[in-house]
């Protein structure tokens, strides 16, 4: 996976607070055995009308959404089931950030398993953001840092670990393994 | 020097710390019983194989196939081919990764398969103060057994398939008391759906969640589940209770329990796992049962919930909340009671076990569902579905005009083949009303096996207590 250091890119908004995982990749998608392919299906039900046509009204169908990585969504965003298919989802079309004052936790630590990062900011700066679709922002992970357009930096909280990864680009399996010994042991013991 | 008092969950967490946790790194927490099955499984063994590793500890892994498997019994038993084929290769897949790597697996055909959270504490794979994962959010069901149970991505089970351990930050505690009596007619699910209205849906976001207090302890086993299966609608990803004598008997002479001495033992330890006296939270609620009445949600998350006689708020200027109740076809403002229902599904892993099909039975006996309705109950497990025709509940159900089915997630999520239409009402005993959850466009209620029944009999919002 891709290492992430930095990253500057403009915001798509989706203001809805709990966005949950059936929104994200509906359950129906999930007899993929795979974790590519699904950037297609991201918010289909939002995203395309019965007859499969693009809704032209969804923010994610119009043209300023092009080449966006950074998502503002409402508080709670990813409540719901366990299904890593949401963050495969969300990287596979493109995103690298999701940020809100909230992030249900099962959502949070798959995120962080594909390097994308959840991005957690007190209440008015997601207010302004919310406000303000499509602005530059930049972050830097390295840091913990969001820096907003009108210059204003702010600090957002990133386990130290969960910061170690997404800068190294693994998935903390890695370190599970470097720890075999101490498994060992435990196993003895127990 | 006396111990400092711990909490139940802080007595399991300690039990399984392989490294504890540093300001630079998480702790490594190692992992009793892991559960996979088809859906959520299959990427993780993609990734074994890609970082060229083996499963470590293979006997600690159970398999089973519930999410995507036919509900129909042709194409369970009768040679049919699964109707969906993406669902069939999944299924296939999971046959050969667990042959690849010695996983037990208990297959489309088994005796014993079911809904991964219903198998394992029929099994007695769930026991008091063990760690269980799975790659799935309602994995917090087994605390009720005392267990610290919760659910992991795709990724973590490769983890754990590869290290038996997790990488887990230390979750904070959250004791939600109840007392008081539930009221006739007021259910285990009426009481998780009340907590869920108090606490939030995100309410429990970063805690375990401990159910205490004398209503909690006069539970019976399969209402505790029904309340831990849903604190991950609550954002908690584990609820646990404490294990009693309720407990003991419930697993005594289960199949993967302890026997013999290694009983006497087991009791012994599971014993110690009581929170003790003095031992602190980092949050308190208190929770009054008796002031409960049934309750059925009436928008797009499990926390748009109201006692059934109650009436949709209203939120004015709250365009979420209009967006949800435009989905769902309903007005601010109005009651829920006797809104038309076209399908009743009483079934998943909150509300599929043979207590949950005795008492919708019960109302059902004698009557029929309302002319034009559609009611499908499908039994968390076949031996759930065996116990039942045992005692003549599908007798019930079929005579009553509901399809009795083999046992799977079915309707709770959509992906099977049973699915609620567009637009469809469905009074539901599942977890999640999200929309789509339950099939594009489906308008789903969750309401308790009781409320569903009486619904079904009268093809409206109905209150069981008027039919009981």
């Amino acid at each position: 996976m891709e290492a992430f250091t930095r990253l500057t890119s403009r915001t798509v908004v989706l203001p809805a607070a709990n966005i949950d995982t059936d929104q994200i990749i509906p359950a129906r998608f999930l007899t993929t055995t795979t974790r590519t392919g699904l950037g297609e299906r991201l918010f289909a039900d939002w995203r395309y009308d019965e007859q499969g046509a693009r809704r032209p009204d969804f923010v994610l169908n119009q043209q300023a959404a092009a080449g966006c990585r950074i998502l503002v969504a409402g508080r709670n965003f990813g409540c719901g089931s366990s299904r890593e298919h949401a963050a495969w989802a969300l990287v596979d079309h493109g995103f690298r950030a999701v940020i809100s004052t909230e992030i249900a936790d099962i959502f949070r630590n798959n995120a962080l398993k594909n390097g994308l990062l959840p991005l957690i900011v007190m209440e008015p700066t997601a207010a302004w953001l919310l406000a303000h679709p499509g602005v530059e922002v930049t972050i830097d992970v390295e840091q913990g840092t969001l820096t907003l357009p009108r210059g204003e930096t702010v600090g957002f909280p990133l386990e130290p670990f969960a910061r170690h990864c997404l800068l190294e680009g693994v998935d903390g399996l890695g370190f599970l393994l470097s720890r075999t010994a101490e498994i060992d042991d435990f196993e003895r013991r127990t | 020097m006396a111990r400092a008092p711990q909490t139940l969950f802080d007595k399991v967490w300690q039990r399984h710390e392989v490294c504890p946790e540093s300001a630079a790194t998480p702790a490594v927490l190692y992992v009793d019983v892991h559960l996979i099955h088809e859906v959520t499984s299959p990427q993780a063994f993609a990734l074994l194989r890609e970082r060229g590793l083996n499963v470590r500890r293979a006997a600690r892994t159970l398999a089973t196939m519930d999410h995507s498997t036919p509900t129909r019994t042709a194409q369970v038993f009768g040679g049919t081919p699964i109707a969906i084929d993406a669902a069939a290769r999944q299924v296939h897949e999971l046959e050969e990764n667990c042959a690849r790597y010695g996983i037990e697996l208990l297959g489309l055909t088994h005796g014993q398969r079911g809904i991964v959270h219903v198998i394992g504490p029929e099994l007695g794979l769930t026991q008091p103060g063990k760690t269980i994962v799975c790659g799935d959010s309602h994995t917090s069901t087994h605390g009720a057994l005392g267990a610290l149970a919760f659910g992991i991505g795709s990724t973590e089970v490769a983890h754990v398939l590869a290290t038996q351990c997790l990488l887990q930050r230390k979750p904070r505690r959250l004791a939600v008391n109840v007392s008081g009596p539930l009221g006739a007619g007021v259910t285990a699910k009426d009481l998780i759906l009340a907590i869920i209205a108090r606490l939030g849906i995100a309410g429990g976001t970063g805690h375990v969640i401990e159910y205490r207090g004398a209503t909690i302890d006069a539970l019976d086993m399969e209402e505790r589940m029904t309340v831990c299966n849903m604190s991950i609608e609550a954002g908690a990803r584990a609820g646990m209770i404490a294990p009693d004598e309720t407990t003991f008997a419930y697993l005594a002479g289960r199949p993967r329990a302890p026997a013999g001495e290694a009983w006497e033992r087991a009791l012994a330890s599971w014993r110690e796992l009581c929170t003790d006296p003095g031992a602190s939270f980092d949050r308190e609620v208190a929770m009054d049962a008796a002031a409960i009445e049934p309750m059925i949600t009436y928008g797009t998350n499990p926390g748009m919930v109201i006692p059934i006689g109650g009436q949709i708020p209203q939120r004015p200027g709250d365009a979420v909340f209009a967006r949800a109740l435009e989905y769902m076809g309903l007005n601010a403002g109005e009651p829920i009671k006797d809104h038309p229902v076209n399908v009743v599904f009483i079934g998943s892993c909150t509300n599929s076990r043979l207590s949950d099909l005795r008492s919708a039975a019960a109302l059902l006996r004698g009557r029929r569902i309302a002319r034009g309705l559609t009611m499908l109950v499908v039994p968390g497990s076949q031996q759930v579905k065996r116990a039942a025709e045992a005692e003549g509940l599908d007798r019930v159900f079929l005579e009553a005009g509901a399809e009795w089915r083999e046992s799977g997630c079915s309707m709770c999520l959509g992906m099977n083949g049973d699915v609620v239409g567009r637009g469809q009402y469905a009074i539901s005993t599942s977890n999640r009303n999200f929309e789509g959850r339950q099939g594009a466009g489906a308008r789903t209620l969750l309401a308790s096996p009781l409320t569903a029944a009486a619904s079904a009999v009268r093809g409206r919002v109905t209150d069981p207590r008027e039919l009981s």
